[in-house]
């Protein structure tokens, strides 16, 4: 059955258009004359590292934070499309097919996101928190079979040397090329899924959040629009990856440990799961934790940081640093208001 | 023939000791919603304090104690400390647990270091014993393990079904509004169940510490396990968890004996299928 269509006025307008305000076009600008401030270190390490890292997450935010579903194997994903770049492509022992890299990226993204589908299909025939244990499970699942497998995933060492190839002869791994490669990506994602917020697909899968029972009483597929998410979710997840791989260099099971998996949740809550721009806002926070800890504290224990930076940020705001910022923006309105009304 | 019966053998004794782990998980899942992804950690920590309590008194049941008694308070601490401030917030409490276990890994590897431990388990349980009928023979001290998560798992039912905590643990499970307003002190019944799921974790660290050894890492795979044996078994039933460790106890032996790559392939499998049919697990209800 069809969903029922309801005259809302004008929505392809309305609902559809991207609101561009000033915020976004001095972001715009500072993050692409960033690299004339910045040294090699904090253009690649700092700069493409946050974005990639912030790319995946945000197809964590978009599940989490539209579909109500909390999957953890976002980073798996990633972790595939990464596994099929070196298993399709060629790495420094020549133990993949060695295809030409138009068939081998496509190729890539189309297996990862593949995988997210039956993911997917696996994981929303629960619901909750039953969602989060399944696709740990799921995660935890793979990041053995890569370990054991010798035959496909080459085990525990995994591939290396793999590097982005050569197109329009420009050197992809050379820091400009790469950050302003990262940046694209990333701001694709990142408009995509702003897109994705206010389409029709986008209000519908927030409806089913928000109460799925009363959107299938209204004739939606709710199993179907989760699924989508998770397809939709996947891709965005298997470019990042992608990305992540030409960016280490290398593949093997720790890309996608338990740790990892995690990590990608922690970006995500740290920055906030409500808009997409909160998790490019952890994942900068968490890279420059990541770096700089050792400054702060040992460094044998950046995870102790970072754990109880968590823990905080879960315990006084759910909403994460976004929340924080919301916060005080309204605090300071009401003070204004109040100023104003004497 | 002989390789049949010890992969059987091996498969329940697995079972068994993700019994004694996951039983304690499903059990604050079932009454508080609670999904305590520290709990290999629990198990991990409650192992490492009890092999120093068993290190420095020379008596490896004490050592059995000790991980049972520490994590009970701790679980218990938890309970009063945090989650009681933020009942009814699933994710929430899901993530104060991921935060918990990310620094409890950290501080094991401070205190304890990467090095792996190994008790020394009593002379009684040392050696093996023949079955009879059966003619072979089998490591005591494995046989052990699966005797005392019979126990436990029978103590654990009769202490549900008979006694008149089990009945309120149980009335919790069912209807938590229900029954507080009988006039049962919820939080304290949420405490009890917690330190008693959490010490069951910390004896699983002390006696599967004792079957294998204790090492970094070793959280993480008894937390997957924990996770798969609830999803198959149901979550909150002690029943469930016992069918859902044997399940994946042999299908992990299975695999590990007849294509030994694809070991934890299999326990997944099981998942998937278990899933596709009832998706609440064996026992779990709608």
């Amino acid at each position: 059955m069809p969903p029922p269509q309801f005259d809302t006025g004008n929505p392809s307008r309305s609902v559809i258009r991207l609101e561009l305000t000033a915020g976004h076009l001095v972001a715009a600008l500072l993050l692409i004359l960033y690299p004339f401030g910045a040294n090699d270190f904090f253009i690649v390490q700092i700069g493409a590292q946050s974005l990639l890292l912030g790319t995946v997450a945000l197809s964590l935010m978009l599940l989490a934070g539209y579909g109500g579903m909390v999957s953890l194997s976002q980073m798996t994903v990633a972790g595939m499309a990464g596994y099929f770049i070196a298993i399709l492509g060629t790495d420094s022992y020549n133990l993949g097919l060695g295809w030409p890299w138009w068939i081998v990226v496509p190729g890539s993204i189309l297996c990862a996101t593949v995988i997210a589908t039956v993911i997917g299909i696996i994981s929303v025939r629960t619901e909750g928190i039953y969602t989060i244990m399944i696709t740990l499970a799921i995660g935890v699942a793979l990041y053995y079979l890569c370990n054991q497998n010798y035959a496909v995933f080459n085990g525990f060492t995994g591939f290396s040397g793999l590097k982005p190839p050569a197109v329009f002869g420009i050197d992809w791994r050379a820091p400009l090329p790469f950050y302003y490669l990262s940046l694209a990506i990333a701001a694709a994602a990142y408009l995509a899924v702003s897109y994705f917020e206010r389409s029709t697909f986008g209000l519908a899968l927030q409806a089913i959040r928000d109460n799925p029972r009363r959107m299938h009483a209204l004739g939606y597929d709710v199993t179907l629009h989760r699924i989508v998410a998770h397809v939709f979710a996947g891709f965005l997840a298997a470019v990042g990856g992608v990305m992540l791989v030409w960016y280490n260099g290398r593949i093997s099971p720790g890309t996608i440990g338990v740790g990892e998996l995690i990590d990608i949740l922690i970006i995500a809550v740290i920055g906030g799961l409500r808009r997409p721009i909160g998790p490019f806002v952890g994942a900068i926070v968490f890279v420059l934790i990541g770096n700089f800890a050792i400054d702060l504290i040992d460094r044998e224990r950046f995870n102790m940081l970072i754990g109880f930076g968590f823990l905080i940020i879960v315990l006084f705001s759910p909403d994460g640093l976004l929340g924080l910022w919301d916060k005080l923006t309204s605090m300071s309105r009401d003070a204004r208001a109040e100023e104003w009304r004497r | 023939m002989r390789l049949f019966l010890l992969t059987v053998l091996n498969g329940l004794t697995l079972g068994a000791l993700y019994f004694l782990v996951a039983s304690g998980f499903s059990l604050v899942f079932g009454l508080m919603r609670n999904v305590n992804l520290a709990h290999g950690s629990l198990y991990l920590l409650g192992g490492y304090i009890g092999f120093d309590v068993a290190e420095m008194t020379g008596s490896w049941t004490l050592g059995v104690a000790a991980g049972f008694a520490a994590m009970a308070v701790l679980g218990a601490l938890f309970q009063i400390l945090i989650f009681r401030h933020m009942q009814g917030q699933d994710l929430r409490q899901t993530l104060v647990t991921i935060g918990i276990s990310i620094i409890l890994a950290d501080f094991m590897l401070w205190i304890w270091g990467g090095d792996s431990y190994q008790f020394i388990i009593p002379d009684v349980l040392f050696g093996a014993t023949s079955i009879p009928l059966m003619g072979i023979k089998y490591p005591t001290y494995k046989l052990f393990v699966l005797l005392s998560a019979i126990v436990i798992g029978i103590g654990l039912w009769l202490f549900l079904n008979r006694t008149r905590i089990g009945m309120m643990i149980r009335a919790g499970v069912d209807d938590r509004g229900m029954l507080q307003a009988s006039g049962i002190n919820v939080n304290l019944i949420f405490a009890i169940t917690f330190a008693i799921g959490a010490g069951l974790a910390g004896l699983a660290g002390v006696i599967g510490g004792s079957a294998l050894s204790l090492a970094p890492g070793e959280d993480l795979r008894y937390l997957l396990a924990s996770l798969i044996v609830v999803i198959v078994g149901g979550m909150g039933s002690v029943t469930g968890a016992a069918i859902g460790s044997a399940l994946i106890g042999l299908a992990d032996q299975f695999g590990l004996t007849y294509s030994p790559t694809y070991g934890v392939t299999y326990t997944f499998l099981v998942m998937v299928i278990v899933l596709a049919f009832r998706p609440t697990g064996i026992m779990g209800r709608q």
